[in-house]
């Protein structure tokens, strides 16, 4: 009985996602695309902050990094919340017009994995820099060339972190459900629906198939991005 | 370094794949940017029992897009959220339906032009079983059976608690009955979801539980098959569920007004009357909501004076959809009735 009830549930998403499902489709690309704009522009943030961490020795900097790690474990509701205060009209940057918008869950799920990236970064490039510096500078490279290689030799480090940071966003409901609004209008060009608030949503509206066949995609796109992500990896160390 | 023989082409693809990368993420804000400055939209925040039918997203926002092109971003919240919503200058209009509080929102400066578009029922629904017995009561009698039988562990309540237009009504009807609902809420047999009247319905049907839902989640859920809960007290008139439109003060916000008020005036007309009754008809064999203006115009008894009394509001003497403090300006027309 009790298990009739999941395998009709999962033999009615299965076809909807065989049988390709428009709305299936639509939610996922925009899952992708949102949250994939969010890693890159973390990345580009990102990146740079982490490797000036990384190489640099001033004083603050165990406190500063301390900062960023404390920030990788943040609660999505929470940030959500504080972005829904800040990004309403109402709101100190209310001006910017991204309370429900596709820009809007892509600049929330940014901060919310930047942490990811500077910390996942500052660390590769510690742990190249411990082992490769003084040999480099014995061997004859000035302090440049040091710190190129530096930043070459941890470059694997560097993707991987975004690699997860985009996993962490995709995965994410809080930000997408609180600035995103789930918003959809059939042929809208503005729709903010994305897969997981689209999961919650048909989940309460009681429409399990949907929601089975929605969460299937999600898991399915973040396995295959952690699939890649593992198959850099070992690549890159087999190298 | 040997390593650079084999390292030097992977990088080159890494760094090849970033930047396509970054390309494709700058053009897609691009046009992200581009369309949200070129599509017209008006945002709508709404209570959840007109938007978990599915009426706001599969019936009105489609016409009113081949209508006009302006696409109709609804925010599901419960009515006190939506308000929430309005305050900080989310929303054009908002969907509500709580007397009260819409009074409240208009007071404080908010709201303006408000008009009564539609009406269904509340019910009290609850197990097969119905362990309380209420089953034909008038709603007040139940409330009380349902206490006295939650109190001897027979039955259970479910409650919204999260001040929506149903949690309101359920106050009200608790007050009718004699009870304080800040009280009672404290008691065992009294369970809160906090969530919108799909999900609460669905708890309810979990648990073999008692709660009052809006007739058109109820139908909607009912009729799929997705929650056990029978209807046991659907008739007086204290039942009576009236939705309003009340369109963002201009004064208070710089929204699409002129939007808003084209909106209002489409649901009230003709063409979203129409889709309001016709929507349900085909898979539910009956309206999940009434349109409410022609019962308004030609005061068709007994819902019309039903209506009156829980759903309009006194002014210097006259009854009316929307006092005129609150009316602005003269793009819309309001019942009133001496």
């Amino acid at each position: 009985m009790a298990w009739e009830y999941v395998a009709e549930g999962v033999a009615g998403a299965l076809t909807l996602v065989v049988n390709g499902n428009r709305e299936l489709f639509d939610i996922a690309l925009r899952s992708v695309k949102v949250s994939g704009i969010a890693a890159m522009l973390a990345a580009m943030i990102g990146i740079p902050i982490g490797v000036a961490l990384g190489l640099s020795g001033f004083r603050g900097k165990a406190l500063i990094k301390s900062m960023f790690n404390a920030m990788l474990g943040i609660p999505t509701v929470v940030m959500g919340l504080i972005l829904y205060l800040f990004l309403a009209p109402a709101g100190p940057l209310g001006f910017l017009g991204l309370i429900y918008t596709e820009m809007g869950i892509s600049f929330g799920q940014m901060l919310l994995i930047l942490p990811i990236v500077v910390s996942f970064t500052a660390s590769s490039i510690e742990s190249v820099e411990e082992e490769l510096k003084d040999l480099m500078l014995t061997l004859g490279a000035n302090r440049v060339q040091a710190m190129l290689k530096t930043v070459e030799e941890a470059f694997s480090g560097i993707v991987l972190s975004v690699i997860a940071a985009f996993n962490r966003a995709i995965a994410e409901l809080g930000i997408a459900l609180m600035v995103g609004g789930n918003i959809f209008v059939r042929g809208g060009e503005l729709n903010t629906r994305v897969l997981t608030t689209s999961i919650q949503m048909y989940v309460a509206r009681g429409e399990i198939e949907f929601a089975i066949a929605l969460g299937t995609v999600l898991l399915a796109i973040v396995f295959a991005v952690t699939a890649l992500s593992n198959y850099l990896q070992r690549r890159w160390v087999s190298e | 370094m040997y390593g650079n023989a084999y390292r030097g082409d992977p990088m080159k693809k890494v760094a090849v794949m970033v930047i396509a990368a970054l390309i494709v993420a700058v053009s897609a804000l691009e046009i992200q940017y581009r369309n949200q400055s070129e599509i017209r939209t008006l945002t709508v925040s709404t209570t959840t029992s007109l938007y978990d039918t599915g009426l706001l997203e599969e019936a009105i926002a489609p016409a009113f897009k081949e209508r006009y092109g302006i696409e109709l971003h609804f925010i599901p919240k419960g009515t006190g959220a939506a308000m929430q919503d309005a305050k900080n200058g989310v929303s054009d209009a908002i969907m509500v339906h709580a007397r009260s509080k819409e009074i409240k929102f208009m007071e404080e400066g908010y709201g303006v032009n408000r008009k009564v578009f539609a009406y269904n029922f509340f019910i009290i629904v609850g197990p097969e079983e119905d362990p309380a017995g209420i089953n034909g009561l008038t709603p007040v009698e139940a409330m009380k059976k349902i206490v006295q039988a939650g109190r001897e562990n027979r039955a259970v309540w479910v409650s919204r608690d999260d001040g929506s237009g149903t949690n309101t009504k359920e106050i009200a009807l608790w007050k009718m009955a004699g009870f304080d609902y800040g009280q009672i809420k404290n008691e065992s047999w009294f369970a809160a979801t906090g969530t919108g009247m799909g999900a609460t319905l669905n708890y309810a049907s979990t648990k073999k539980a008692y709660t009052l839902s809006d007739s058109g989640t109820y139908l909607k859920y009912r009729n799929e098959g997705l929650i056990d809960l029978v209807a046991l007290v659907d008739s007086g008139e204290e039942l009576i569920n009236v939705y309003a439109i009340i369109l963002i003060s201009p004064e208070k916000f710089d929204r699409d007004f002129e939007g808003a008020e084209l909106f209002a005036n489409w649901l009230t007309g003709e063409e979203g009357q129409r889709i309001i009754e016709e929507f349900g008809k085909d898979k539910f064999g009956r309206s999940l909501f009434y349109p409410a203006v022609d019962v308004i115009k030609d005061q068709k008894e007994p819902y019309f004076s039903w209506i009156v009394k829980y759903g309009m509001i006194e002014d210097n003497g006259k009854i009316t959809e929307c006092p005129e403090r609150f009316r602005y300006g003269d793009g819309m027309s309001f019942f009133e009735f001496g």
